[in-house]
């Protein structure tokens, strides 16, 4: 019975969002405020990085201190031939999704040998070296970041200079992403991860190679958080290395915890906290981040489940 | 989301124009804050003094915190043209928010006004004709320095600043000008997590045996110079000279820990609180009565920037849909400037005059810095001519 | 190479390593026994260094102001120990993480509400404010080089402690072995809130002397402290002794490179690259060993027994 409630709630509530969202760009357009448009795009975009870092963090069990890394090297991807004046679309995208990937196999490959916190450190200590590296090569601007001045062109597909445009091109990736993330946590491949997760010992001794499932979808979600990072450069058109910052990490970390972890649409809910929350409390107070701190550990000792929990137990309540 | 929506009902479409909006980004949180309470400050006198209008129409400050983030700039920035429709976005103390951010105001044609930072892009490649500076470009004040330093006959030089756009520009405008060898360069990290601790590079400056040492830290970070400089037994061995590094908001703290050692160090820049002209007695006077402290250059700026656009609202009469006009009566500088008497060059810096300065003591026993002698006359920087306008 | 100039860093490198060990050495112990990872050790850190600011500021006198603020900085820990932490021991890693990282911005929000945004400075008495010739032709500043004796004593206090007290027994047994000490009867809740209040004393000790040389500021321990959690990684999780020599490792490597990886690139890029590359590159350095460690010791160099 929980299980079907939840599904419903869950569902109604994803619906509802869905529609805001399809018809936001027309509401904004109306009345010429096109801030919000921009506060969604940000959203949803942090919403498709927290979805990949839950992919390895909520279902996986794998805690990365380091997953704004791929943010970074997604924005990097786009930025570095943007200042060559290549804009070309899908190669941009094909770079930061390759680069993601390659980064996150050689990494992977050694931080998955690791357990417990010294996998979170030496998640952290990654992005670091990633950090400081980009921070260290003048040309692209080093720590004052680098001014992209065209967006990724996609010819006659779509023309994301135009605002509304980035915003549905947003939207359908999330929705893309999201339905990926969903396709893997219910493939055999997903049930191997989750069953790695709670018992290892177990999976391995049923015959799984473990550590080269885990490692596979620790790539997969360093890919998709790769892709949110190009779009994330297209969005603010400016990237800079403290987009990888670990302070970065640990907001990610936070948006998928307050969502709730292991759920398809927690992450969505986490980021979509997040990022009103950080708006709304700024504009509230110069000490917005005590409010935000005292939160995020109300939600540590109080709210186990995250957003995403606290709808399952109304869903549950109602019935 | 719903909150989101809330917020959107509550705001109704832009009302028509009975106000000049002023968007003002800069430091507040942070101990980079300290600069940003500087320049609020001196905006709210500004306003105050010119009694809340310009060319009929009221003046709408908003102000808006950075976070000495460049991206988080550039989402402010984002937020006063979108959401407040502002008609001038103005402040930016770091060269690299400046840059982050002023694509976003001048692609929606804001005219985007820079109260402190003045990197080289934005006067050459980069220049625009909605971008105006009540500043300098970074470089010049530098090659006053090198100028000066070549007047006293220096042979050697070590230099040291921060790792961004602006510690990059200030060590290349010395580079320029100075004659001497340069014997040793640190440029330290910066921003979030910026090194504080300057042991590793004193040591290599002292034993680089250079005759005098050449430093630009703003804001917090040039106390904290100076006094590992004296605890490094460097004074009286290797003099100081700074550029934006010993100003009112570091002399206070000095004083308070005794760092007698700044006393006499020399630095360069336009203006000084001393600066003998009309408006900056009155905005000297202003501001101590009304704060209890000497203003600082970044202050002395933001106060110019009111005046500019004040120049501009009234010469087209409060219309402020004719940019043009707006645009070509800032290009005249007519206004009562701080510094005095200057010109806009074709990339809308100011030409104007530089001054060596040196750490004193005023009548009240407070420290301060005092204007000694023009280093550079009228003085345009080196970019202007990369500049196609 | 110029001696003068690399015994001079070397001494640099010590005293950066000192202060870290006063870091590393509370939050190994926390992380060794409380099995808590806690990030806002950092806060403690900068509370150390405000509440030193305040009380000199009120006494005239920096060393009370230190005697006073060390006790002071112990009771914020054990505060925060008793009403939050101790609430997190029993969840995982993860929750620690985030709710220490809550504790951050609450802490940095607080400190720029008490003390205004533009951090301070704290004067220090003439004698210590000078320069002492250490060996012929090294001069090293005063305040630098009692930085490094204070960590040095703290260090050789702390291993007599641990080795040679009844305390100390127990709070290697609690490194090794959590369950044991609790079933041999021991009152596992007061000791965990000694070792906070200890831990964060030692960390407010080393944000007291860093702050007269770089002042006090909001988020002063945030960056630091990421260090310190490199340094006991390296150095082994609940081991002092790998804190120790992993502090002094990293501190060396820290200074080194920042004096002479320019000077080694210039060799290999143009000047104007080696020197914008430096000071990044070096930063880099101490999480490649970091990572090297443990791709060779997943444990670090000094796991302590048991684990």
């Amino acid at each position: 019975m929980g299980k079907a409630t939840r599904f419903t709630l869950h569902v109604k509530i994803a619906f509802v969002i869905l529609l805001i969202l399809f018809l936001l760009p027309i509401y904004t357009d109306l009345t010429d405020n096109g801030f919000y448009l921009d506060l969604v795009n940000r959203l949803m975009i942090l919403a498709i990085a927290a979805a990949s870092l839950n992919l390895i963090l909520g279902y996986g069990g794998m805690i990365s201190f380091g997953h704004a890394a791929y943010l970074g090297i997604g924005a990097y991807c786009v930025g570095i031939p943007a200042y060559y004046g290549v804009d070309n679309g899908p190669l941009q995208i094909f770079l930061a999704v390759a680069a993601s990937g390659i980064f996150a196999l050689i990494t992977g490959a050694i931080c998955l040998r690791t357990k417990g916190v010294y996998f979170i450190m030496i998640t952290m200590a990654f992005t670091q070296m990633v950090f400081f590296g980009i921070v260290s090569v003048e040309e692209y601007g080093g720590d004052d970041g680098l001014v992209i001045d065209n967006r990724s062109n996609f010819g006659s597909f779509i023309n994301i200079e135009d605002n509304i445009n980035l915003y549905y091109f947003i939207l359908i990736s999330l929705i893309v992403c999201l339905f990926l993330i969903h396709k893997i946590t219910r493939s055999r491949f997903g049930m191997v991860i989750e069953g790695s997760r709670s018992n290892e010992q177990r999976m391995r001794s049923i015959g799984f190679d473990t550590y080269r499932y885990r490692l596979i979808c620790y790539v997969i979600a360093g890919c998709i958080c790769g892709y949110a990072g190009a779009l994330l450069g297209n969005f603010t058109n400016f990237i800079s290395p403290e987009m990888m910052d670990w302070a970065a990490s640990g907001e990610l970390i936070f948006m998928v915890i307050l969502g709730g972890t292991g759920s398809l649409l927690g992450p969505v809910f986490g980021a979509a906290a997040f990022v009103i929350l950080e708006e709304w409390l700024s504009s509230l107070t110069l000490y917005w981040h005590f409010i935000f701190g005292a939160l995020l550990i109300m939600v540590v000792l109080f709210a186990r489940g995250g957003i995403s929990g606290i709808v399952t137990y109304l869903g549950n309540r109602k019935q | 989301m719903l909150l989101a929506t809330a917020g959107m009902l509550a705001i109704g479409p832009a009302v028509a124009a009975d106000k000049v909006k002023i968007g003002f980004v800069t430091t507040i949180t942070t101990p980079a804050g300290v600069i940003g309470k500087d320049m609020v400050d001196a905006v709210n006198l500004a306003v105050k003094d010119i009694g809340g209008k310009m060319g009929g129409l009221e003046v709408d400050l908003i102000i808006e915190d950075d976070g000495f983030k460049p991206a988080i700039g550039k989402q402010k920035t984002d937020k006063l043209v979108k959401q407040n429709n502002v008609d001038f976005v103005a402040g930016f103390i770091w060269s690299h928010v400046l840059l982050a951010s002023q694509k976003s105001a001048l692609d929606a044609g804001k005219f985007l006004i820079s109260s402190n930072a003045g990197p080289s892009q934005i006067a050459g490649k980069l220049c625009h004709k909605n971008f105006f500076s009540t500043s300098w470009q970074n470089d010049q004040t530098p090659m006053a320095m090198g100028q000066l330093l070549n007047q006293k006959g220096l042979k050697s030089l070590y230099i040291m600043a921060p790792n961004y756009a602006a510690g990059k520009d200030m060590s290349a405008g010395v580079e320029r000008v100075f004659k001497g060898k340069i014997v040793g360069k640190d440029l330290t990290k910066w921003g979030k997590g910026a090194q504080l601790d300057f042991s590793a590079e004193l040591a290599k400056a002292k034993a680089s045996g250079a005759e005098g040492i050449f430093v630009f830290y703003p804001g917090k970070a040039g106390g904290a110079f100076i006094k590992q400089y004296a605890q490094a037994g460097l004074q009286g061995k290797i003099p100081l000279y700074s550029v934006f590094t010993v100003d009112s908001i570091a002399l206070p703290k000095l004083q308070k820990a005794k760092m007698n050692g700044v006393m006499g160090s020399m630095m360069t820049q336009f203006w000084a609180p001393d600066l003998d002209n009309a408006q900056n007695k009155k905005f000297v006077s202003g501001f101590k009565k009304a704060y209890g402290r000497y203003p600082s250059f970044y202050a002395a700026q933001s106060y110019d920037t009111i005046f500019l656009i004040k120049s501009a609202v009234e010469a087209v009469n409060g219309n402020l849909s004719d940019m043009n006009g707006m645009r070509a009566a800032m290009k005249k500088a007519n206004f009562p400037s701080v510094r005095g008497k200057f010109s806009y060059g074709n990339n809308h810096f100011p030409i104007q005059n530089f001054y060596s300065r040196e750490v004193v003591s005023d009548a009240d026993g407070v420290w301060t810095t005092a204007v000694r002698k023009v280093v550079l006359e009228n003085h345009q920087d080196t970019y202007a001519k990369n500049c196609k306008m | 190479m110029d001696w003068v100039l690399f015994v001079t860093q070397l001494l640099n490198g010590l005293q950066l390593g000192v202060l870290l060990f006063l870091l590393a050495s509370g939050l190994t112990l926390i992380f060794g026994i409380m099995d808590f990872v806690n990030l806002a050790h950092g806060s403690l850190y900068m509370i150390g260094a405000y509440f030193c600011g305040t009380f000199t500021d009120i006494t005239d006198s920096f060393l009370y102001g230190i005697i006073l603020a060390i006790p002071a900085t112990a009771v914020v820990g054990v505060i925060v120990e008793i009403i939050i932490i101790r609430r997190l021991y029993s969840q995982n890693h993860l929750d620690h993480v985030l709710a220490t990282f809550g504790l951050i911005l609450c802490f940095d929000a607080l400190v720029h509400f008490a003390w205004g945004p533009e951090g301070m400075a704290i004067p220090l008495p003439a004698i210590l404010d000078g320069q002492i010739e250490i060996f012929p032709d090294i001069v090293f500043p005063t305040f630098r080089l009692l930085i490094i004796t204070t960590g040095l004593t703290l260090a050789i206090i702390l291993y007599l402690v641990i080795t040679r007290t009844r305390s100390g027994m127990l709070i290697r047994a609690g490194a090794s072995n959590r369950t044991m000490i609790g079933a041999l009867g021991i009152d596992i809740k007061t000791l965990f809130t000694l070792v906070f209040g200890a831990g964060a004393a030692m960390a407010g000790l080393a944000g007291m002397m860093i702050s007269p040389i770089t002042e006090a500021s909001i988020g002063m321990g945030n960056d630091i402290i990421i260090v310190a959690f490199v340094v006991i990684i390296i150095g082994g999780i609940g081991s002092v002794k790998g804190a120790f020599i992993a502090a002094i490792l990293v501190g060396f490597i820290d200074t080194m490179g920042r004096s002479f990886l320019d000077t080694f690139l210039k060799l290999l890029l143009t000047a104007e690259s080696a020197e914008t590359a430096a000071p990044a590159l070096s930063a880099m350095l101490i999480y490649i060993l970091m990572a090297t460690i443990l791709i060779f010791r997943p444990q670090g160099l000094f796991p302590p027994r048991g684990r």
